[in-house]
């Protein structure tokens, strides 16, 4: 019998109904799961087993009741650390965050209550969710399942690698470069950013607001929409949250890719590109063409300066973003003898490296004298890659590439190196200039064992379309190879 | 000897008094327990974000169309960012180039001169909270601690930028009534500057006269009365022309007014801390103010304390009680009130601007809480005019009635005010004074007219009070046949 730890959401749900498994024997094969999981991997910073255990057993006395709250009650999940959850310690992975317990729900966090969800606990990413490692954690690095010499990629790392071990049967990360994408890629599932506005960031730890969108981490496509469905939606909290209907995704899961239009983004495909992983992706087209899908190529000039311009915005926004940790109200305080040395203090020993680097590169492109050179040319670029996605969407339905240029890379191989690390994105951050949606979708192995990740890329709102792609690959190339670690066995030592 | 002339502009905060702050539900209430009126988002919580208070834009277009401003279509909030305790993002959110309302103007009558200031914007914004600074002298620095009162920040707060138009001290202050008198007008905010719901910043520099460039300027501020910004105004321009005499020079920097010193002293200087790092606020959209809601502001808006004087100006008010009228709203509408019932406009303008108000200043009460009320007014003007209550009288009895022991007519009676205009009745108290006063009479009737005013005086005195005097004096006239 498969252990319910690796059940996907729609098998795990189907169950719940069936009477086949109870929600509090789901979250207890789950913990045992984690409970050998964790030691190898450091996915959560705080496993909730106490109220795990209270909200399954909620779920239980639900279905019991005949009360059926949505597709999500009963199912265990992991949350990024960076969403807050009243009364359950969120640190953003940071060491000025030790200890915080925010006294309110982020509204995704409201509305997986409220669907009856169980909430294992949060997940390790990179501090304040910069990064594409997880190495940037105060609280340690998690590790890759697939082999855990190499790093589960970031900054959701810690739900990824959670969602691929079956420590959680899915997770909620947040993307503001690729995020969910990138670590998804490396842990071989399905990671999903949704367009910018269909999730309320109301309760997110902010990085780069413009950018910032939560999205699911799962193990399949139909999953992803399930997780996504449950917490999309306009919200009264967030300005920014989008007022109108949200697209239907479940409905056309299985309508196929005949007649669609694929483009593949030439920029982004070629040069750089780790040849396994190019090749990947080109099996996977050529699958998709022979299921009926028109696939041409596409070039988007203005992609060449997007890391660039992103690793503006980015640190400019988070330089606003993070001034609120000063010592004054809450996490940590370094004591200092005037107000200014406090806060200075507090800052310098709270932040670690990479946000010190990015507040200051931040601080600095918007200072007097060098926002016009920095700030301001990073938006036009941001306009020059909107209009380049414009006028590809005017070709074809649906963009491609890889999710990363490479598979996962060893613990440490560009800890020393932040502009190889920040090369990690360079195929997912452009999507978030744009706003757009987009997805990484599993589609096999390299040489040593590790998962590729092939990304799709829609239009503002065009989650229908990039959904049917997603699930078609994912019948096309049936993807079930688990990582050795995702196993409640003990081993030997 | 080089004559100066001053240039001043002023920035001018305004709390708008709306049930919520301007970014989140909190309620906006002034004396409540320190920190009772806070959630994530005026704390900044990590994860907190701002949605924007309609009813605040609403008030500050209500500003912007009362000072002829020209309100934008499409606008733009912007982050504004400063480290201070007391600003919990340790940004304000803010606007920055495209402004809610630009261009308008405020005329105003400086003892008789008009003067027009340009309006160079008014922009909105959110409060900061309060710091206390225990020990030195309640400032920052040496402070032994500080204590934070976050119930203030977020609450909505506009700016309004005027051009550098005034040129004096008077003119500053004239300014600074106008603007808050404006703004009282339009039920945004009650404008106190004691309370610090209306503060001001005063931009100064002076320069020779005929000279075209500004001089470098100083922002003086903690003005927290008209006077204190007249003071501090009148100081700062004598400050910086004996320095620039005395061969020194003007440094740009802000500056604190000691009310109690009556003097200015440097706070920091600008150039090390102006650089805001200003940038689109990403957590909110552009507004945008269509035609329709524009127009509609324009609909609401009252009339205005200068149409107000204009009006009054047309029905014969003579002007200073008319600028005390429109100095308050609540004395204008009891006047408007008496006035459509029937009052006599000078009779009611004089009661009201200058017994009402010596009252409520002697009962330290507002006007609102009194019992008066324009029929009162209506009525008691009736009474003098008919001939039934003396104008002394009627003074006693407007005390009472804002007093609350009734109306006019009850509180005469009950004080037994009532004038007795029956001559018979008076013609008998004239007999029985003359009688003890034959030589008084003698007097007159050999022409000097000197004892009329005692003999008045007896008659009233034995009416108690309630005779006629016009009746008394003309009775007396008569009798020495003068």
């Amino acid at each position: 019998m498969t252990d319910p730890a690796d059940l996907t959401i729609t098998a795990a749900a189907a169950a719940l109904r069936g009477g086949e498994i109870t929600s509090v024997e789901l979250t207890e094969a789950v913990l045992r799961r984690a409970a050998v999981t964790e030691a190898q991997l450091h996915a959560y910073l705080t496993l909730d087993q106490t109220g795990a255990r209270r909200a399954a057993s909620d779920a239980d006395a639900d279905f019991a009741a005949g009360r059926d709250r949505g597709p999500l009650q009963g199912i265990p999940l992991a949350l990024k650390d960076n969403l807050c959850t009243r009364g359950m310690e969120t640190t953003a992975g940071s060491k000025i965050l030790a200890g915080y317990v925010p006294p309110y729900d982020a509204t995704i966090v409201t509305k997986l209550r409220d669907g009856g969800a169980v909430i294992l606990g949060k997940a390790n990413l990179d501090e304040f969710a910069m990064g594409s490692s997880t190495e940037n954690s105060a609280y340690g690095a998690t590790r890759n399942p697939w082999d855990p010499d190499t790093v589960p990629g970031g900054s959701s790392g810690g739900a990824a690698a959670a969602v691929a071990a079956g420590s959680a049967l899915g997770a909620y990360g947040s993307d503001t470069g690729g995020s969910i994408r990138q670590p998804a890629s490396l842990c071989g599932i399905v990671g999903m950013k949704p367009t910018y506005g269909l999730v309320s960031r109301y309760g997110l730890i902010a990085f780069a607001s413009s950018l910032d969108q939560i999205g699911p981490l799962s193990r399949t496509v139909q999953d992803a929409a399930t997780m996504l469905e449950a917490v999309a939606g306009f919200d009264i909290h967030d300005a920014t949250s989008y007022r109108g209907e949200v697209p239907d995704i479940s409905g056309s899961l299985t309508a196929g890719v005949k007649g669609m239009r694929l483009g593949v983004v030439k920029e982004l495909s070629g040069e750089g590109i780790d040849p396994q992983v190019a090749a990947a992706m080109w099996a996977t087209l050529d699958a998709l063409s022979d299921a009926g899908a028109e696939v041409v190529e596409v070039s988007m000039p203005a992609t060449e300066y997007a890391l660039s311009a992103y690793y503006l915005i980015a640190p400019a926004e988070c330089s606003a973003n993070l001034a609120r940790f000063d010592g004054v109200r809450y996490g940590l305080r370094v004591p200092g003898d005037t107000v200014e040395e406090m806060m200075a203090a507090t800052r310098a020993e709270g932040f670690g490296p990479e946000v010190i680097r990015r507040v200051l590169l931040g601080t600095y492109a918007l200072s007097a004298g060098y926002y016009d050179a920095f700030y301001g040319q990073a938006q036009k670029v941001r306009t020059l890659v909107r209009d380049d996605f414009r006028r590809a969407y005017e070709q074809v339905d649906v963009l491609v590439s890889p999710t990363s240029p490479t598979t996962a890379f060893p613990i440490g191989a560009k800890a020393a190196d932040p502009i190889a690390m920040y090369y990690s994105d360079v195929c997912t951050l452009a999507l978030n200039l744009a706003g757009h949606p987009g997805m990484s979708v599993p589609v096999g192995l390299d040489d040593a064992g590790l998962p590729i990740g092939f990304q799709l890329m829609a239009p503002a709102l065009g989650e229908e379309p990039l959904f049917r792609v997603g699930a078609e690959i994912e019948r096309l190339v049936g993807f079930d190879a688990r990582p050795a670690l995702a196993t409640s066995e003990v081993t030997g030592p | 000897m080089t004559d100066y002339e001053a240039v001043i502009g002023i920035e001018t905060h305004v709390e708008l008094q709306t049930a919520s702050k301007m970014f989140c539900g909190c309620p906006v209430s002034f004396g409540a327990e320190p920190n009772s009126t806070c959630c994530p988002v005026c704390l900044a919580l990590p994860g907190a974000l701002p949605v924007p208070n309609e009813a605040a834009i609403e008030g500050i277009l209500r500003i912007g169309a009362a000072l002829e401003c020209e309100l934008v279509e499409r606008s733009l909030f912007h982050r504004k960012n400063y480290f201070y305790p007391d600003l919990p993002k340790n940004y304000q959110i803010s606007q920055y180039d495209v402004p809610l309302c630009v261009a308008g103007r405020l005329a105003l009558d400086v003892d008789g001169e008009e003067v027009t200031v340009g309006i160079t914007r008014v922009h909105m914004e959110e409060d900061t909270g309060k710091s206390v600074h225990v020990g030195e002298g309640g400032r920052i620095h040496g402070a032994e601690y500080s204590l934070l009162d976050f119930n203030r920040a977020g609450v909505p707060l506009v700016e309004i930028v005027s051009e550098p138009d005034l040129r004096s001290a008077e003119q500053a202050r004239a300014y600074g009534a106008e603007l808050q008198l404006l703004v009282r007008s339009l039920g945004v905010s009650d404008a106190r500057l004691e309370e610090g719901s209306m503060r001001f910043d005063a931009n100064i520099s002076v320069r020779p006269v005929g000279q075209d460039a500004y001089g470098t300027r100083t922002e003086v501020k903690n003005m927290n009365s008209l006077r204190s910004l007249q003071r501090a105004v009148a100081y700062e321009i004598d400050r910086q022309i004996e320095l620039v005499e005395a061969g020194g020079t003007v440094i740009l920097e802000t500056r604190h007014w000691d009310e109690e010193a009556g003097n200015t002293s440097g706070m920091r200087s600008k150039e090390e801390s102006e650089d805001y790092r200003y940038f689109q606020e990403p957590d909110l959209l552009p507004l945008q103010i269509d035609d329709a809601w524009r127009q509609r502001v324009q609909a609401s808006l009252p009339e205005l304390p200068a149409q107000q004087r204009a009006r009054y100006a047309g029905l014969g008010v003579d002007p200073k009680t008319a600028v005390v009228l429109g100095g308050s709203p609540e004395l204008g509408v009891l006047f408007d009130g008496a006035v459509d019932a029937g009052a006599d406009l000078r009779m009611v303008g004089n009661w009201l601007t200058v017994d009402v108000v010596a009252h409520l200043r002697r009962e330290s009460v507002e006007l609102d809480a009194t019992a008066l009320n324009a029929s009162h007014l209506a009525e008691l003007s009736a009474m003098v005019a008919g001939g039934d209550l003396s104008a002394t009288a009627a003074k006693d009895v407007l005390d009472r009635v804002i007093a609350g022991e009734g109306s006019p007519s009850e509180v005469a009676k009950a004080q037994d005010l009532i004038q007795i205009s029956d001559v018979a009745a008076i013609e008998t108290a004239v007999e029985g004074v003359l009688a003890e006063n034959g030589e008084a009479l003698e007097r007159m009737r050999e022409g000097d007219m000197k004892p009329l005013g005692f003999l008045v005086g007896q008659v009233m005195r034995a009416t108690g009070g309630k005779a006629d005097p016009r009746l008394v004096s003309d009775l007396l006239r008569r009798k020495a046949g003068a």
